[in-house]
């Protein structure tokens, strides 16, 4: 019992971040009806904010130590943070130490930004177009983007630490009456699940009980006739794109800590993730979601001991064998609506 | 000539004379020269080109006749790789069972997988096909080790059986792929003033497996089978209504195009025989789309262009440096020499993933008919008569 415990709360934080990214997919399918390639790019994008962040609040430049000397005798030179200068010592420490959550502020207008820019710039020429040319010039996108990142941050990864007050981990199973040191759970991972519910939580919500989220809705269902209302859409479905791009970009941010970025984390998630989407139901929003989470648990699963020793090598192909499972048994996949690409 | 109508035949003849003279053509610059890394008339590169031509050749007949867009095309050329290395360590080192077997189990692997994800359509298609070839790649590079060698690939050993062969050439070495007698590495070396060209027989080897396999692609295009798989790509719907299954002719146009990937990765072993899983790695996959996109989707040449485009940039841009820029910009004065150099450094060496990306981009929004169109649009600029012709020597996406 205890041993399923733990593979489910395993599973969980890489669940959260494919849910994450499949879900700003498949808002952007619902919205836009475009296949997006690049969606691994935003998120790794996502990461690199908060790099920057992180290097920027480090940024520090040199003061001369009267008080303490260096072994030949001179005065020390010291290295200090424009941050210590701003807010003082103590603060100073906290800020550094706080760069990932406080990258969240940073990021959101950042990916928006970008969001907003990739729409207007790009991807409004290929409306029209057919979903090939969407996929294609949207993975040349992803290849650009990528490869920009790599040449200003290099190829190899970025450590980039939790702050000092989640380093470590925590006796999950004590908690729920097992036996002391049997469910380690490190405490991140736990703060990652919580941010992506209240993230999951806050989009369904807009979309459900604001009005803007009401046309938005409105206009996923029958774009024509709520354009036909006078309804400004496509500049909805704009923000829409940009409100994507932030929740793929927050997934990064915060899944710094617990992997540390390269170049090609987009990628490496972008495959897994269009396999969410497509498990869980193209434009399905719930669907992504559980899809994620699922599959995320089933992975975790699959790399139990017990399990490898019977079945060797399931750990690398469960998620796409469900996949192909579903699809060839779900032909719309777990709670795909009906009519949305069903060819 | 051979069954094609003139404009094919002429087409046909003219690649077989560019792939005949490639040695001269692809070593325009004397040896030794500053222009002398723009050559890519060495035995490897050339080598490339033409094997990744037959990959993209066969790739285009599964998208660019049907419009199935297959995302994981890269574990068949592994199959084949893995197939044709096995031979050389059971029965010889001739290439042609090899080359054979690589077929074969190409065309099996593709039979199987292809039935599986052709009973979708569309981007699900794509994701099907993608997950197959991804697990190939995780079970070939983890749990198949015994068969695939895993981490480190499958290489020749001295102590490999080879029935019909030796095991060791009489110095004690590994012997080396060879087509009765003729062995793939060799070459020979026409010195004419500052020039060097080689003559590689691999090359050569490969270059006439090519053009048979060119020779049929044309054949597949212009026959009944080739008109029902563009029938497929502009209305399967209407198909279905006038009472044809398309499955068959998917099926079919998929383990063809399975086979010449289970071709070039027979190739690519009988020239270096190893075979390693990250040639199953979804990257690989999206190169060969790459290549059939920017050369030209459902057109004949184009995919053996755009092969040659990205084979060449991936080579020859990747090994310029910064200091050859500098020789290049060193008539400009020096703040601006420094300035151009680190504008274009980015583009080149190490970042020529990113031109790769950018040009891509360029060719999908502004050309989406790839090098092809972007030519016979030149034409139709230079020359009006031309361009009123119809353009019989390539075909257009039926939709």
């Amino acid at each position: 019992m205890d041993a399923i415990i733990l593979q489910i709360l395993n599973g969980l934080d890489k669940g959260s971040a494919y849910a994450l990214i499949a879900l700003g997919l498949t808002l952007i399918f619902g919205t836009l009806g475009v296949v997006n390639f690049a969606h691994g790019a935003l998120f790794m994008i996502g990461a690199f904010c908060a790099v920057t962040l992180s290097k920027l609040l480090t940024l520090s430049h040199t003061v001369i130590d009267e008080t303490r000397t260096d072994f030949l005798g001179n005065p020390l030179k010291v290295e200090v943070p424009y941050v210590y200068d701003v807010f003082g010592q103590t603060t100073g420490d906290a800020i550094i130490d706080w760069a990932v959550p406080l990258s969240i502020f940073f990021a959101i207008p950042v990916m928006i930004l970008i969001g907003v820019i990739m729409e207007r710039g790009l991807i409004k020429h290929f409306y029209k177009r057919p979903h090939a040319d969407q996929i294609l010039v949207t993975f040349g996108l992803a290849i650009v983007l990528q490869e920009i990142i790599k040449y200003y941050y290099g190829a190899n990864p970025i450590p980039t630490p939790a702050p000092e007050a989640f380093v470590g981990s925590f006796d999950f199973g004590a908690l729920i009456g097992f036996e002391a040191g049997q469910i380690i759970y490190p405490y991140w991972r736990l703060v990652y699940f919580a941010f992506a519910a209240i993230i999951i939580g806050a989009v369904f919500a807009f979309l459900q009980f604001t009005t803007f989220g009401m046309v938005v809705r409105a206009g996923m269902a029958d774009r024509e006739t709520v354009g036909l209302l006078g309804i400004n859409i496509d500049k909805r479905f704009t923000i829409m794109f940009g409100l994507a791009a932030a929740v793929a970009g927050l997934a990064g941010v915060m899944y710094t800590p617990i992997n540390s970025p390269n170049y090609h984390m987009g990628m490496d998630f972008l495959v897994l993730s269009f396999v969410v989407v497509v498990v869980g139901g193209m434009g399905s929003l719930p669907g992504a979601v559980l899809a994620g989470f699922l599959l995320g648990i089933l992975e975790s699963f699959a790399s139990m001991r017990e399990v490898i020793d019977i079945i060797p090598g399931i750990n690398q192909v469960v998620i796409y064998l469900v996949a192909i499972i579903i699809l060839l048994t779900r032909p719309r996949g777990l709670m795909g609506r009906k009519g949305v690409m069903e060819d | 000539m051979f069954g094609l109508d003139k404009k094919d035949a002429s087409l046909l003849l003219i690649v077989a004379v560019l792939v005949a003279f490639a040695p001269f053509l692809l070593n325009p610059f004397p040896e030794g020269s500053a222009m002398a890394q723009f050559n890519a008339g060495y035995p490897d590169l050339m080598q490339r080109f033409v094997i990744f031509g037959i990959f993209a050749i066969g790739f285009n007949i599964l998208f660019g006749l049907t419009g199935y867009l297959s995302f994981g095309h890269a574990a068949f050329l592994g199959v084949g790789s893995y197939a044709a290395v096995w031979m050389f360590k059971l029965l010889s080192m001739n290439v042609l069972p090899a080359i054979i077997l690589a077929v074969i189990t190409a065309g099996i692997f593709a039979l199987i997988i292809g039935y599986v994800s052709l009973r979708r359509s569309g981007i699900y298609f794509s994701i099907l096909t993608l997950a197959f070839a991804q697990m190939s790649f995780a079970l070939a590079y983890s749990v198949l080790t015994p068969i695939t060698g895993g981490e480190t690939g499958l290489q020749l050993a001295l102590d490999d059986p080879r029935i019909f062969g030796s095991s060791t050439t009489a110095e004690g070495n590994i012997p080396v792929p060879g087509f009765f007698g003729l062995e793939m590495r060799d070459s020979t070396e026409l010195v004419l003033g500052n020039w060097v060209f080689t003559f590689n027989v691999g090359y050569y080897f490969a270059a006439i497996i090519m053009l048979a396999a060119f020779y049929l692609s044309i054949r597949i295009f212009r026959s009944p089978f080739g008109m029902m798989l563009r029938a497929i790509k502009s209305n399967q719907q209407r198909l279905n209504y006038t009472g044809l299954n398309p499955r068959p002719y998917t099926l079919a146009a998929f383990v063809i195009s399975g086979m010449y990937a289970g071709l070039a990765g027979g190739l690519m072993a009988s020239m270096d025989p190893l075979a390693g899983a990250e040639r199953m790695f979804w990257t690989a996959s999206g190169e060969v789309v790459l290549m059939t996109i920017l050369g030209g989707v459902g057109t004949l040449i184009g995919p053996v262009l755009g092969a040659g485009l990205i084979k060449y940039m991936e080579n020859i841009i990747s090994k310029i440096n910064a200091d050859i820029l500098h020789t290049w910009f060193a008539f400009l004065p020096d703040g601006l020499e420094d300035l151009v150099v680190t504008m274009i450094y980015p583009f080149i060496g190490k970042g020529w993933h990113l031109t790769l990306g950018i040009v891509f981009m360029l060719v999908v929004i502004f050309l989406p008919g790839g090098l092809v169109q972007g030519g016979q649009k030149l034409a139709g600029l230079f020359g009006r008569k031309k361009a009123s012709q119809p353009k019989n020597a390539t075909t257009e996406p039926a939709e």
